[in-house]
């Protein structure tokens, strides 16, 4: 990586050789005619500001840099994100020069060259070979960036492999649902939007058998470590949209049209709670599609744990039918005896549920 | 009825200016007026009043997010029950503000008071004509702009606030009066100022193609055209062909939220109530918005970048380098404007093939970029600088244009932007590329054009003052908003309080929202200097900063008409600055070759055979139609 930059660096310089070494040769044809001008107003200060700005303006951002890049986000913990970040860093290296370099002289240039008495500008209307010269190079550097970039996103947006775990999250004004397979049958079940009411907030469709073992939860997600996690992205109502940023996700929530991603975490949260220091450490998802008054506190827990973990936490669940027994009278006839199945016996009167129904408030809160 | 009467008038108008000018009244001459200067100066002061508002709105959330803590009552006399009694500013309000600062600062000052102003200004005054090629239109472009205008600021007294979704309005956000209190009557009056907006943007961008391509004076081949006259060209066909697509992105829009269709809506339950609607997608919005949205970032940059060509040459005492590659590069990225607006889709769930393909073509955009950043420099070297206003803010929209277009090869590369997209770090990439960068084209452009416009010259240490404050405070401003969104911060949060994540650089949002309100009353310095130089500034020389171009061979206070008798003929180009062996360091684009036999080179000399040719040409004079 580190030899890219440098090579890339030195392409560069060879190329600011060739470009000064040029106008060092034009130099030579420079024309001193004599045009009694008067001192233009403040061109002086006007000059001397453009130096001073130079040097304090590269003093402050790298300060500025320094000081910032403590408060940058931990190194990622997904694998794609690391790879994300590396390419991010690598190209603001590679654009660091040419911002270094341009900046430099058009500040130079314009202190250098500003009005002389009794000077006159040179006539240097065009140069081919030197507008060849920054029109390819740029191209060069482009492709190569191009190429890299190309190479990561259809790595990251390809199909989820096969033993991933999927994970449907709904967006919805103004909070995150994560749904899960269960583990009975590990497929999640159908939906319908016009099936979504109080309690049954993602339109869970009860008709399809593979819902009975289906659990919801608006508060956290919990996924599996060191295993590709799929997220089937939903939302509701509006666009939304899922962030995470210490896993370097993000994917559009949109209504009608689900969407996805899928990541490997490779840090659980307490792995992180240890490199920060920080024991109260917390993935948090968030949303960044703005959706209405409260955009800025969509945010949904994320839990990363080890496999053994994950599996307790979801068999602790309480499946959508367990919440709200009242559900089975819209199970088909046919499939009424396998749901029972997913229903501890004593939990099949419906006086229960208000007792587990942790989640279901806060989407009646918000009426 | 109007319009009939309109076309009626300009009639009348025509033949009067046979007979040259009967006196005109104060409604013909300063409101319902033809003249290109004219609306050229409605447009501008008209554009300065938007940006005050749209730059005061930004202040207003930058103290909510850089100074979470202050007690924002003395706010209520303006704001009204915005503002809560414990002196809190209301969340959807501030999204209203967010999407106003947008749409104001994006349409009205940058498209109309940047475009409008100087397209209307020099294109008949640099390419040698009396006037636009339909001055009742360009009339009725600015009246419709006003009327748009109109609409919108009535919005923002709305009970309900005015639009909140964002100034991209993505539905279904925009689309669902129950979503949020902003897309009831404000997205109402949005849409329906928007649509006449385009109206005025079209009606003017046909006026200025059908100009230039028809009214050049005798000689003024393209080839000669100033750079400013190729990019107000550009973007006036950009606009043509993008500004369409949003007109029927929004008429879809209005027909969703009014008629009961679904061409953006699909299975949506809101409000306890699953809408009917299915089979519509939110996504194909996005698409027909950025489809003008891509193009629109040009519409606004491109004004910028050909006033400063005009102002580096003529400031530097250089010709322009590289005047084809210019052009060049102004037709490329003109086109490849238009192929690359999904690059603002990446995540949207978009097929990721497509992600690829647009990636591609955006970071080709770099290339021609490139080349005008590097010709801008190559302009200034050994040249003979004079720091007037104008070109200390070209200067300064060089290097806005280079840093901010740099962070764009980020952006543009999908596979980092899924990080990156929607948070500080876009809102700083384009505030420097295109914000800031053509809001210094827009200044360069009034301190270079003022003399033209007013016939007086503005304070120049003032002008001097005025820029450094406002580049150095631009800088400050943005540069620590990309660390901001490296973090991660995303945007249009009205707060930071709910994620740990963004429990931090609370001292670095501090010290923007102080930077911005620095910058903010710097301005003032402007202002103070505009409008006191319009009446009371020294008297303006024929041509102040010795130019070559055409507008100042007309007289300091051009009539209508602009130039008294004949139109003069062009037989160079615009860039003969400190010409080898010429007497002065500029010649303008009216001398003839053959009064320049001392500098001229070699085949130059040859062109002297086409003098006569180009003297004897259809005068192309609208006065004095044959």
């Amino acid at each position: 990586m580190y030899i890219i930059i440098a090579l890339v660096a030195l392409v560069f310089l060879v190329i600011t050789g060739v470009v000064i070494s040029r106008l060092q040769n034009v130099l030579k044809n420079v024309n001193n005619s004599d045009s009694p001008d008067a001192e233009p107003s403040g061109n002086k200060w006007n000059g001397a500001m453009f130096i001073v700005v130079l040097i304090v303006g590269a003093i402050t951002i790298t300060w500025s840099y320094l000081h910032a890049r403590e408060f940058f986000l931990p190194e990622a913990s997904s694998i794609h994100g690391r790879r994300t970040d590396d390419l991010f860093w690598f190209s603001m290296g590679i654009l660091t020069i040419p911002f270094i370099i341009v900046n430099f002289l058009i500040f130079f240039f314009a202190w250098k060259y500003q009005h002389k008495k009794n000077h006159r500008a040179s006539f240097y209307p065009d140069n081919h070979r030197l507008e060849l010269i920054w029109t390819i190079v740029p191209a060069i550097v482009m492709a190569l960036l191009v190429f890299t970039g190309w190479k990561a996103w259809s790595d990251i947006t390809s199909d989820a492999p096969r033993d991933a775990e999927v994970i449907e999250i709904t967006g919805k004004q103004f909070n995150w649902i994560a749904r899960y397979s269960g583990s009975a049958d590990n497929k999640l079940g159908d939906y319908n939007y016009k099936l979504i009411d109080a309690q049954n907030e993602v339109g869970i469709d009860l008709s399809d058998e593979n819902s009975f073992d289906d659990f919801t939860n608006p508060s956290e997600m919990h996924i599996p470590v060191n295993r590709p996690v799929l997220l089937r992205i939903r939302a509701r109502d509006v666009l939304h949209s899922v962030f995470i940023p210490h896993m370097r996700v993000k994917m559009d929530a949109v209504p009608g049209m689900p969407t996805k991603f899928w990541f490997v975490a490779d840090k659980t949260t307490a792995d992180m709670r240890a490199e920060t220091g920080n024991a109260n450490f917390d993935y948090e998802i968030a949303c960044t599609e703005v959706c209405g008054q409260g955009h800025f506190s969509m945010k949904m827990r994320l839990i990363v744990e080890d496999e053994a973990s994950y599996k307790k936490w979801c068999a602790e669940q309480a499946t959508f039918l367990q919440t709200y027994p009242e559900y089975l009278a819209k199970v088909p006839e046919n499939l009424k005896a396998k749901a029972m199945k997913f229903l501890p016996a004593e939990a099949a009167t419906p006086a229960d549920s208000s007792t587990t129904s942790a989640g279901a408030g806060s989407s009646t809160s918000l009426r | 009825m109007s319009a009939i009467e309109g076309l009626e008038t300009a009639h009348h108008h025509d033949t009067e200016h046979e007979h040259h000018h009967e006196a005109q009244n104060f409604w013909q001459k300063y409101i319902f007026c033809e003249d290109h200067k004219v609306i050229a100066k409605q447009y501008l002061i008209t554009g300065i009043m938007w940006a005050v508002i749209g730059i005061s709105m930004s202040i207003v959330f930058r103290i909510q997010l850089g100074l979470p803590d202050s007690n924002l009552s003395w706010l209520k006399p303006v704001l009204g029950g915005w503002i809560s009694d414990a002196g809190k500013l209301d969340p959807n309000f501030y999204l209203a503000l967010v999407t106003m600062h947008g749409t104001i600062m994006v349409f009205f000052v940058l498209t109309a008071g940047l475009s409008g102003t100087f397209s209307n200004f020099l294109i008949p005054l640099q390419i040698g004509a009396r006037d636009m090629a339909s001055g009742f239109m360009n009339m009725l472009s600015y009246w419709f702009f006003f009327l748009a205008s109109v609409i919108m600021f009535a919005s923002l007294f709305l009970q309900t606030g005015p639009a909140a979704g964002g100034w991209v309005i993505y539905p279904p956000l925009s689309a669902l009066p129950q979503a949020h209190p902003g897309s009831g009557m404000g997205m109402t009056l949005w849409l329906a100022s928007m649509a006449l907006f385009i109206v005025s943007q079209l009606l003017g961008g046909i006026n200025y193609i059908t100009t230039v391509i028809n009214l050049r004076t005798r000689g003024m081949s393209f080839d000669r055209l100033p750079l400013t006259i190729w990019s107000f060209l550009i973007t006036a066909v950009l606009g043509l062909i993008s500004f369409p697509v949003l007109l029927s992105s929004v008429l879809l829009l209005i027909f969703d939220r009014h008629f009961g269709t679904s061409f953006y809506l699909s299975d949506i339950y809101i409000n306890g109530e699953a809408l009917p609607n299915v089979g519509g997608s939110p996504i194909l919005f996005q698409h027909l918005f950025w489809f003008l949205g891509h193009p629109e970032v040009y519409i606004v940059l491109l004004p910028g970048l050909g006033i400063t060509s005009e102002v580096i040459a003529t400031n530097s005492r250089k010709p322009i380098f590289g005047y084809r590659a210019m052009i060049a590069s102004m037709l490329g990225i003109a086109f490849l404007a238009f192929i690359v607006w999904a690059h603002h889709m990446f995540v949207t769930g978009m097929n990721p093939f497509l992600g690829s393909v647009f990636m591609f073509l955006t970071l080709i955009i770099a290339v021609p970029s490139a080349v005008k950043g590097f010709n801008y420099i190559t302009t200034l070297w050994k040249g003979n600088i004079v720091f007037t206003p104008g070109m200390l803010f070209s200067i300064g929209l060089v290097s806005l244009f280079v840093s901010g277009g740099l962070t764009g090869i980020i952006l543009g590369n999908s596979a980092l932007d899924i990080q990156l997209h929607d948070t500080y770090f876009v809102v700083a990439h384009f505030h420097l590329v295109m914000g800031a960068a053509s809001a210094f084209g827009l200044f360069a452009g009034v301190y270079h054009w003022f003399p033209k416009m007013f016939g007086r010259m503005m304070n120049t240490t003032l002008g001097q003052i005025h820029f450094w404050l406002t580049f150095i405070g631009i800088y400050l401003v943005f540069i620590p908003m990309h660390y901001v969104g490296i973090a991660g911060f995303p945007r249009r949060y009205y707060q930071f309080t709910s994620y740990d994540f963004t429990h931090k650089f609370m001292d670095m949002n501090m010290f923007i929202s102080i930077a911005a309100i620095l910058s903010f009353l710097a301005q003032f310095i402007f202002l103070w200097n505009f409008f006191y130089s319009i009446f009371k500034g020294r008297r303006a020389p024929q041509n102040p900063w010795r130019s070559n171009t055409l507008e100042w061979t007309a007289p300091v206070n051009p009539g209508h008409g602009n130039w008294v008798g004949e139109i003069p003929a062009v037989y160079r180009w615009s860039y003969d600055y400190s010409k080898p062996g010429a007497k002065e360091d500029f010649i303008p684009q009216n001398i003839p070759y053959s009064q320049t036999l001392e500098s001229n080179f070699p085949h130059e000399n040859e062109l002297i055979a086409n003098e006569k040719a180009i003297e004897s040409q259809n005068y192309n004079d609208q006065f004095n139609a044959h």
